[in-house]
């Protein structure tokens, strides 16, 4: 642990030697950038880019009352889940405001949840103060390392590296492995846009494995990217990150997160008060914008329609692909329709924003 | 980390190169790096006044947005508009074609308070 209390992941030396910029993320010491946002933008949706994601908390699930116990805590499906799948989904408070978004990989024998880290403890504490009955839950983040390799040139590196076929690896699918004579599950998810895969690892093989991915890809143009372009890549997609576009102030119906909210599985912790959400309409929606002249979108700014406040910027960024300025914000119901003009209060002054139905960025590699 | 030792400093990271009664600013290297990409450089107005330590524009960079403070009072009389287009000049060459506002200083006495680039250094290290 550095002297600041920031934690390290195993790949902490790889991103010094690189010449990385450090920075305080969700509690650990993360690489915000190697050579550039914009450069590992770049690299990442013209070839590829790869990421230390090991900051990201993992909890282990087993027993025959575990898919009770999801289906309560979850707001996804997790019935339809099949072996060998993940699952994007959220958990919500019983007001309907978020504890998290997660991915649940279902396994041959347990299930596999991935949480922000900045909610780690946070979520570990709300899943066991909401106990049931049949299953053991394992917090098992410090036993993990994440790397992502995203891009459309991701699939021929991850494959060489892994001395596997890749191609029949489904959208949202995992496989297991092995690499260096150790246990390794390979998964076709990112938060990129991109075709992408995350290599679920030890503590011990990632370095070696951040090693050879990275040489596998050089002639290819695989670049090392950090939270920088982790950032910018996802904005341009519209997903949500936990803490600015969805909190527990948040629901996931007014966050565009309708298409995981399942009210007709059964009940689960939220469920009614998101059916009445769903039932009234949202009084608000998290939009995606594009600024109409010069301007940068941060969060906290005042979005405004005519005179009037209508809602808050929750992320921004000057787009690397679009080079135009783009965020989300949560805007008043009227005002939330694709093509509405909108204006952001930047310093004082105003600059004009275009509400876009999103991707912001259209026809990247992710289905490729 | 480059700090040419002809410059001027001050706390806010800016250098200032006097030039008879002008002085040419811009941000120092730290600084840049510090900012990231730097894809947008609000500026003021040809022929606005401002006093020392005053803000007179912005930098926006793609994560971050920072304030440009005056070094010294003064007339502003020209402003580089060639980082309109080129905004990563003040990344890779922040004391040449990344400068950034030209002033007619008012009161040249204020130079005296800022820093050299001993004392700069010290500041960033």
């Amino acid at each position: 642990m550095a002297a600041d209390g920031l934690r390290r992941t195993p790949l902490y030396d790889r991103h010094v030697a690189l010449g990385a910029k450090m920075v305080g993320f969700g509690g650990f010491e993360m690489p915000v950038q190697y050579t550039g946002i914009n450069d590992e933008h770049r690299a990442v949706r013209s070839a590829a880019g790869i990421f230390d994601v090991s900051h990201m908390g993992e909890f282990r699930l087993a027993g025959p009352g575990s898919l009770a116990f999801l289906q309560r805590v979850t707001i996804n499906d997790v019935a339809t889940l099949e072996v060998g799948q993940a699952q994007y989904s959220a958990m919500c408070y019983s007001d309907g405001g978020l504890v998290d978004d997660l991915l649940v990989y279902r396994r041959s024998d347990h299930y596999l949840l991935v949480v922000n880290a900045a909610n780690i403890d946070q979520d570990f504490e709300w899943l066991q103060s909401n106990a049931a009955a049949d299953y053991t839950l394992e917090n098992i983040s410090d036993q993990v390392a994440l790397l992502a390799v995203q891009g459309p040139a991701s699939r021929g590196i991850v494959a060489q590296v892994l001395g596997a076929e890749l191609d029949t690896l489904e959208f949202y699918h995992c496989r297991e492995t092995r690499v260096h004579g150790r246990d390794l599950l390979v998964s076709r998810t990112g938060y990129s846009g991109e075709l992408g895969f995350e290599l679920y690892t030890d503590p011990e093989t990632a370095p070696r494995l951040w090693d050879d991915l990275l040489s596998a890809g050089e002639a290819v143009g695989l670049q090392p990217a950090g939270l920088g372009a982790r950032d910018t890549l996802r904005l341009e997609m519209k997903y949500c990150l936990y803490g600015q576009d969805i909190t527990a102030q948040t629901n996931p119906i007014e966050a565009g997160l309708g298409w995981i909210t399942k009210l007709d599985k059964g009940k689960f912790i939220g469920s009614q008060a998101l059916t009445r959400v769903k039932e009234e309409g949202p009084r608000r929606r998290l939009v995606a914008f594009v600024m109409q002249e010069r301007a940068i979108p941060r969060p906290g700014y005042t979005i405004l329609a005519g005179d009037a406040p209508v809602g808050r910027v929750t992320s921004g960024t000057q787009s690397p692909t679009l080079n135009q300025g783009i965020g989300l914000g949560y805007v008043d119901r009227p005002f939330a329709k694709a093509g509405s003009g909108l204006e952001i209060e930047i310093r004082g002054k105003r600059a004009r924003a275009q509400v876009v139905k999103p991707p912001l960025v259209k026809g990247t590699s992710l289905l490729a | 980390m480059n700090i040419p030792t002809d410059l001027q400093y001050t706390k806010d990271h800016e250098w200032i190169r006097r030039e008879d009664d002008l002085a040419v600013l811009g941000i120092t290297d730290f600084a840049q790096g510090e900012l990231g990409d730097i894809v947008f450089v609000e500026f003021p107005d040809v022929g606005a006044t401002f006093k020392q330590g005053e803000v007179f524009g912005t930098v926006e960079a793609v994560k971050t947005v920072a304030d440009l403070f005056m070094p010294v009072a003064g007339e502003v009389v020209e402003v580089n508009s060639g980082l309109e287009d080129a905004p990563e000049q003040v990344n890779s060459d922040p004391y040449g074609l990344g400068w950034m506002v030209k002033v007619r200083i008012a009161d040249s006495s204020q130079l005296d308070d800022l820093m050299g680039a001993s004392e700069y250094k010290e500041l960033v290290a």
